[in-house]
């Protein structure tokens, strides 16, 4: 199969006549692999350079384009035993990585200036109370100016833009009464400067803008790493198509760059890469991904076939068709773009928080300024009093008190193996009341998994060894027990019908029953019976039949009942058949199941039960998901999913075990309560502030002070998101165990990798719970 | 009090030099892989055999 790679796609040329590419790399995890991909690459003739960004797992190579080609390297990268996929970043990422530099640009200003500026306030204060003259007094206030002034012009722009914008949409956010605070407090700054008045609030405004930034920035990072880390994921996912190229022969392309009208080979055990319509060639198809249905399909000439579907028998050659001529993947795409319209019904908590704080704020200074007028003040005691109350109340800790709480429970979510798509998810996390399962994919694993029962083992070997030489699905779940990894010599596979070798001199075949030559016994046991399907072995004689089962994800008992422990209403809803379905919710004792259903009545579902006033939790990997996922208030996605199921879930979870869904619910749980306590503690901050400053009592030494220490406060409390919780004792074992094989998956990006049911733990862990 | 004329001039001055020195190492790049320096010292690459 020596097909040409086609690569160009993914190719920058520079102006000199050299070729860039960036590779997404798996199976990088010391300081040993980088020298060996980068001396290894810089070997090869005609490349230029080569350097590895260890923290994001990316390779850049530069090469001359004459002298060396891109499949070359990728060539060269798996001989040094590194997978490597061609890499297209998004331009969300590019975006992203723009606007975290622009921050931390933002945060050195403010933070130079916050320093300087702290220089020159703490010799006026310790001056104001011994001998310093009113002209040193002045000279520094202006000196403060000069660096405040710039520096919050510069650095504030993030608020000031993004105040500016909710402003004329006409609403309001955080933003607002910071900017106005800092504002204030800048101009008022100058006139008592100006006016040779003892206090100045410079420190104050720029402290603030330092503070706010810290936050935002972390905040950001977190998304921003979030994103990299999909992104990786997805180009490891893609996966090579084969296409016809106008002279009939076949090259191989990414997938990514078919496009309509495109011919391609689909060879058995293959996943379809693209819609289209098949123009030759007969088989079955598995589109278990794309409609929850386990029954392989049959089809020939004519038929439509989706991404995502598993060839199981016969070879097939499909005409690409453009994206959203299916009919289903077309009336996924409708069922996405309603949704998503009828999706922003929900606030976040910060905003919430802003929407009553800006107008309480921001009253309480006019009051206070109407007061003091009346009370007899000048006119100017009156200003400065009302812009001290904004001052003191700019939501330095309020601020901080929700991203800092995100940052670090979706820290915590990230190493137990859940990775989060947006910072508000948490949010919506912790109030979910109902979670709605999806089964295939979901509550089961994606591969089958063989029943071996009372299969001979020494015949399970030999059929075990002899998989190894199948691209059958089948064949490939059972691959995982042969002991020897070593397939049989001259083992000979028949598309769509099994392989055959000659073991100890003897025909051995694996495939289906009639190949086995098992006829007749096939025809009293159906091939998909019940929800197991059969693969056949026979070998001298002797036969087996062996079954392959939808397993449920190891934990999946134990999780279900921690979920339904803690109170939430568990729901399955599947487009596999009844008795399927039936079975799973059996198992799981989940009382409410429906099967055979539609993306649209799945929507419909979902969408009964929120009117009920449910807050719904949808887990779902298929494309017929997707239009689901978007609906829940809140949606979680494996990480096995299709692609377009994966950018409808806000998070996502890595491994074979549900367990990251407990932890998803409960961390999110504690992390709003966190959050509900830090708003608690800044709002009690402030009303032990306010009186004080609408009594004019406030110095800026005092504001300073009363504002470091809030914030600090606020940011101690939201560490406390990294600890468990008493409610599920058993966790943190679980989780360290769970948080060892998500780093693991991280660094090696196998995130498929089987791992043996951990039994012991998981009975523990449903002793604790019954307990 | 005199002193303050040059002392607290050459207090920003030496402040700003900071400043700028950490915009050239964000423009360089050289927060990009914060992994990759840490592990990237431990080959002996540079010393002959």
């Amino acid at each position: 199969m020596a097909e040409a790679l086609d690569l160009s796609r993914f190719v920058e040329r520079s102006e000199n006549g050299n070729a860039h590419m960036t590779l997404a790399v798996e199976g990088v995890g010391c300081a040993g692999c980088i020298r060996k991909i980068e001396t290894g690459l810089k070997k090869l003739a005609g490349v230029v350079d080569a350097r590895l960004n260890f923290t994001q797992h990316r390779l850049a190579v530069e090469w001359r384009d004459a002298e060396i080609d891109a499949a070359r390297i990728i060539e060269t990268l798996k001989t040094l035993g590194y997978g490597a996929y061609p890499f297209a970043p998004e331009l969300v990422e590019a975006d992203e990585m723009r606007q975290a530099q622009w921050l931390l640009k933002c945060l050195a200003v403010a933070g130079f200036a916050a320093m300087n500026v702290m220089l020159l306030s703490i010799s006026v204060w310790s001056g104001n109370v011994s001998d310093m003259t009113r002209e040193t007094r002045d000279l520094f206030h202006w000196l403060s100016a000069l660096i405040a002034l710039p520096a919050a012009a510069y650095a504030g722009q993030p608020f000031f833009q993004s105040a500016w914008r909710v402003l004329r949409a006409r609403q309001l956010n955080m933003d607002v009464p910071i900017t106005v605070g800092v504002v204030l407090a800048l101009g008022l700054s100058i006139y008592e400067t100006a006016t040779h008045a003892i206090h100045a609030y410079f420190d104050s405004a720029i402290m603030l803008l330092f503070f706010l930034l810290c936050g935002r920035y972390l905040d950001q990072a977190m998304r921003r790493k979030t994103r990299q880390f999909a992104s990786n994921v997805a180009s490891l996912k893609a996966e090579f198509a084969h296409r016809f190229s106008t002279e009939g022969e076949l090259v191989r392309v990414p997938v990514s760059t078919l496009q309509s009208g495109d011919r391609i080979l689909v060879r058995p055990g293959e996943t379809v890469p693209a819609d289209g319509i098949i123009i030759g060639g007969f088989s079955e198809i598995d589109q278990s991904l794309i409609t929850g249905e386990t029954v392989p399909r049959a089809v020939d000439a004519g038929a439509m076939v989706y991404a995502g579907s598993i060839n199981y028998s016969g070879a097939l050659s499909v005409e690409v068709t453009a994206a959203g001529t299916g009919t289903l993947v077309d009336e996924v795409e409708r069922l996405l773009a309603r949704v998503t319209l009828a999706k922003s019904d929900t606030v976040r908590l910060a905003d919430r928080a802003a929407r009553l704080y800006a107008p309480v704020v921001h009253a309480t200074a006019a009051l206070t300024a109407i007061g003091w007028l009346m009370a007899g003040a000048s006119i100017h005691d009156a200003i400065v009093t009302a812009v001290a109350v904004l001052i003191i109340t700019c939501p330095c800790a309020i601020a901080l008190a929700i991203p800092a709480v995100q940052v670090v429970a979706s820290g915590r979510l990230f190493r137990s193996g859940v990775i989060l798509n947006s910072g508000d998810t948490i949010e919506r996390l912790a109030e979910v009341d109902t979670v709605v399962f999806d089964k295939t994919g979901t509550l089961t694993l994606p591969e089958g998994v063989v029943e071996v029962g009372a299969i001979d083992p020494d015949l399970l070997e030999r059929a075990a060894r002899l998989a190894l030489s199948s691209h059958h699905p089948l064949a490939t779940a059972l691959t995982k027990w042969a002991r020897k990894r070593l397939p049989y010599p001259e083992a000979v596979e028949e598309a769509g019908r099994g392989v055959s070798a000659l073991i100890d001199g003897e025909e051995a075949r694996l495939g289906s029953a009639s190949f086995c030559g098992l006829a007749d016994q096939a025809l009293a046991v159906p091939a998909h019976e019940g929800e197991a399907s059969t693969i056949c072995f026979g070998h001298a004689g002797r036969f087996a039949r062996i079954p392959v089962r939808q397993r449920l994800r190891p934990d999946a008992v134990a999780v279900v009942n921690a979920l339904a422990a803690c109170g939430l209403n568990l729901v399955v809803l599947s487009g596999d058949r009844m008795a399927a379905v039936q079975a799973v919710a059996k198992r799981l004792s989940i009382r409410q199941w429906r099967a055979k259903l539609t993306p649209a009545e799945k929507i419909a579902a979902i969408e009964s039960l929120k009117l009920q006033g449910h807050r719904v939790l949808m887990i779902g990997d298929g494309l017929n998901d997707a239009p689901a996922l978007a609906t829940a208030s809140v949606s979680l996605s494996p990480i096995t999913a299709t692609h377009l199921a994966q950018a409808r879930a806000d998070a996502l979870f890595v491994g074979d075990r549900l367990q990251p869904v407990l932890n998803a619910v409960l961390v999110s749980q504690q992390a709003k309560s966190l959050m509900r306590q830090n708003l608690a503690l800044a709002v009690v901050y402030n009303a032990l502030a306010v009186p004080i400053a609408v009594a004019g009592l406030v110095t800026p030494l005092i504001a300073a002070v009363a504002m470091s220490g809030s914030s600090l406060l606020v940011t101690l409390n939201a560490l406390r998101a990294r600890f468990g919780q008493a409610k599920a004792p058993s966790l943190s074992s679980d989780v360290s165990s769970s948080a060892a094989k998500a780093f693991k998956e991280m660094h090696g990006f196998d995130a498929d990798c089987a791992v043996p049911p951990a039994v012991a733990a998981d009975s523990r862990f449903e002793r604790v719970l019954r307990a | 009090m005199n002193v303050l004329i040059y002392l607290v001039p050459m207090a920003l001055l030496l402040g700003l030099i900071g400043l700028l020195g950490f915009m050239w190492t964000l423009k360089s790049g050289q927060y990009d892989d914060l992994d990759g320096a840490a592990v990237r010292i431990l080959p002996d690459d540079d010393i002959e055999a």
